[in-house]
């Protein structure tokens, strides 16, 4: 199988969409001359052309409203939001329009739209463009979110998007987009709400999303080396949650811990530490951990920014004190 | 694109049916005024804002559009809906919150939607239906079609960023939208020109966004109509969005919990004199084009329209408690 990037599997998904469905557009800030900001679409308007791959102007909020609007009409747009940061200009179409008009024109209308942006922290931005905002989104009826860790899942998880009936919101890691992974050429779909069991393991269930799934496989490691055998859960999507696989998991290893790079209070992690407590809590060996962000505004100092994330080192030490 | 271009609608009546406008208009008046008691017997609950005085603008507009010519509107939509062709009863329905409701009782007055009669809805946000304007009249561009999309808001929304988002996009794309702006003068409590840094808002669009905007009586129900077909008619030709202000007052609170202590009974018997009903009846007399035994029949024609609307509502059933998660996701369960 041939060992793509990560911003490379996004691209053969958006292109074989672009290529066998002519409801399919894309527009976003940037996407066609300037090629995307994290380059994903680079090349696209060349290949396409404008009608297709649409540069708007910098105004999130009719991007997004128009993408929903297109969608109401019966066309897929994909709009890009360039980060998560700037979706919060568009907050007001995704929570109030987009997630809502299936359920209050009582099923006459759906949003089949697919709405990609980077998230994320890690590369010394600042407070202002280094969000990890998914669980906002993962906590609104009507919408789907998926995050992407890996380069197959990246291809499959977007190729389900646009399968999708409603309105998705697909976020990608900004320190994932030179990540290698194996790819299959031909189109393939990884489905929502399905964890993936990227490392099995009886002692402990280490359970990621997006990028903090990279600290969960190498705390993994470390542990075996230590005589732990850890189990790695990568959730894919956070709306809909696999709760049964991740109940099926914890039944197995009778411990959890969550690692998240959202900040800890009232983050994603404390949801999955409620599902298991409420579902699993006479199987557990231990209480439910959550290593997550720190309650901070991201600084941008280098050691200040690395140490409000989870790091291997704390997930490690934690799982030796649990078993 | 053959397969994605909709089949061309029903054209709209290049001259109106003042008789009809008039129709249109009365219903809409009498359907709000059994709104409003219905509200004050308990049967209606929750927010209800009603179109008294603005009736001119919903059936002009309306009327002078294609049947297929999509609407997407604030929350005081009731006439929208009505000038749209959506039935009565089943209007009323959803402002009951009952099962033979629009929405089956899950929108309410404020979210009225019928898709099926492009009417895409009423929206509770001000300002944020307006980018949806721009994604349905961009869907049929890229399609290919002579579809235009139809955006009508409050005064209010003219400060919004959304406004300004929705604009400056429709006029660099040349976007099929006609925006229609209904300056009742106020928004809730506040008078425009507390408000707005230009008061004559038509007056901001071409400057900010190459578009051209007129200001129209929203008073006077021919001269919406005529504004509208002549605007709808350059948009469908490619020409790209218009902007209308259409100047109005509603003769009501804002909603049914405003007690109005914002505006002066002289002012509101001002405008009241200006009533696009009064004016198109006693301009239909002069004429000689309305009898006495015509109006009587349009009056007691509405009257049990509006009669047959409110006591379907009342023996409407709730939607039922099964019901509650249904059409929060599409899939192959909810079909
Ligand atoms: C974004 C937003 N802010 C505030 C409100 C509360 N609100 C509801 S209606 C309204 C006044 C809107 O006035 P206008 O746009 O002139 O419409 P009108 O009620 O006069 O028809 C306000 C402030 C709201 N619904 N949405
Ligand atoms: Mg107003």
């Amino acid at each position: 199988m041939p060992e793509i990037t990560y911003r490379e599997a996004i691209r053969q998904a958006l292109r074989y969409q672009l290529q066998n469905d002519e409801r399919v557009f894309l527009m976003g800030e940037d996407i066609g001359a300037y090629g995307g900001s994290y380059a994903v679409t680079k090349g696209f308007l060349e290949e396409f052309g404008p009608k297709r791959v649409k540069d708007t102007p910098i105004a999130e909020s009719v991007i997004a409203g128009a993408g929903i609007g297109a969608a109401m009409a019966g066309l897929k747009p994909m709009v890009e939001l360039m980060t998560i940061n700037f979706s919060l200009l568009a907050i007001d179409q995704i929570v109030n329009n987009a997630s809502k008009l299936h359920y209050m024109s009582n099923g006459q209308i759906n949003v089949p739209l697919v709405i990609r942006m980077a998230g994320g922290a890690g590369s010394q931005l600042g407070a202002q463009h280094s969000h990890s905002l998914e669980s906002w989104y993962a906590h609104v009826p009507g919408l789907k979110v998926a995050c992407p860790a890996t380069p197959y899942d990246a291809k499959g998880l977007l190729m389900t998007a646009f399968d999708d009936e409603n309105p998705v919101i697909f976020i990608e890691h900004t320190a994932l987009y030179t990540l290698k992974g194996e790819v299959p050429d031909e189109p393939y779909r990884v489905a929502f709400g399905k964890v993936d069991v990227m490392r099995e393991g009886t002692d402990v269930t280490i359970i990621g999303y997006g990028g903090s799934v990279w600290q969960c496989f190498r705390a993994a490691k470390t542990l075996e080396t230590e005589g732990v055998s850890a189990e790695v859960l990568n959730l894919r999507t956070l709306n809909p949650l696999d709760t049964d696989g991740i109940l099926a998991s914890v039944r197995k290893t009778n411990r959890a811990i969550v690692v998240e790079d959202d900040w800890e209070f009232g983050g994603f992690g404390g949801e999955i530490a409620a599902l298991i407590q409420e579902h699993a809590f006479d199987d557990l060996d231990a209480p439910v951990l959550r290593i997550a962000g720190a309650d901070i505004p991201m600084p941008y100092n280098g050691r200040l920014e690395q140490a409000a994330l989870p790091q291997e080192a704390e997930i490690v030490r934690a799982v030796k004190e649990m078993v | 694109m053959s397969q994605l271009a909709n089949k061309p609608g029903h054209a709209a009546e290049t001259a109106p049916d003042p008789i009809e406008l008039l129709r249109m208009m009365m219903l809409i008046r009498r359907f709000e005024e059994k709104a409003a008691e219905m509200y004050a017997r308990g049967k209606i609950k929750g927010f209800l804002h009603l179109y008294i005085g603005q009736e001119a603008i919903a059936a002009g507009a309306i009327a002078a559009l294609r049947d297929d010519d999509y609407l997407v509107t604030s929350y005081r939509e009731h006439g929208h809906a009505l000038a749209r062709g959506l039935e009565p009863g089943r209007v009323m329905a959803e402002l009951f919150g009952r099962e033979t409701g629009v929405t089956g009782g899950r929108g309410g007055s404020m979210h009225l939607i019928d898709s099926s009669k492009a009417f895409m809805g009423g929206y509770a946000i001000v300002a944020g239906h307006m980018p949806l304007a721009c994604g349905l009249a961009l869907a049929e561009q890229y399609k290919g079609t002579d579809r235009i999309a139809v955006c009508f808001f409050g005064d209010g929304a003219v400060n919004e960023g959304e406004f300004h988002e929705a604009l400056n996009l429709a006029s660099v794309w040349k976007l099929p939208v006609l925006f229609i702006c209904e300056n009742n003068l106020y928004g809730m409590g506040t008078d425009v020109r507390r408000v707005s840094a230009v008061i004559e808002i038509y007056k901001r669009v071409p400057e900010a966004y190459a578009m051209q905007a007129t200001q129209v009586d929203g008073m006077d129900v021919l001269a919406v109509h005529d504004a509208v077909s002549e605007a709808a008619e350059r948009i469908r030709r490619g020409d790209g969005p218009v902007f209308l202000e259409m100047i109005c007052y509603r003769f009501r609170g804002h909603s049914m919990a405003d007690a109005e202590h914002y505006r002066d009974k002289d002012e509101i018997s001002v405008w009241r004199n200006l009533d696009p009903i009064k004016q198109l009846t006693e301009k239909l007399r002069a004429d000689g084009g309305l009898q006495d035994a015509q109006l009587d029949s349009l009056t007691s024609d509405v009257e049990g329209v509006v009669n047959d609307a409110a006591r379907f509502a009342d023996e409407s059933p709730e939607p039922p408690l099964e019901s509650l998660r249904l059409h929060v996701y599409k899939d192959a369960a909810d079909a």
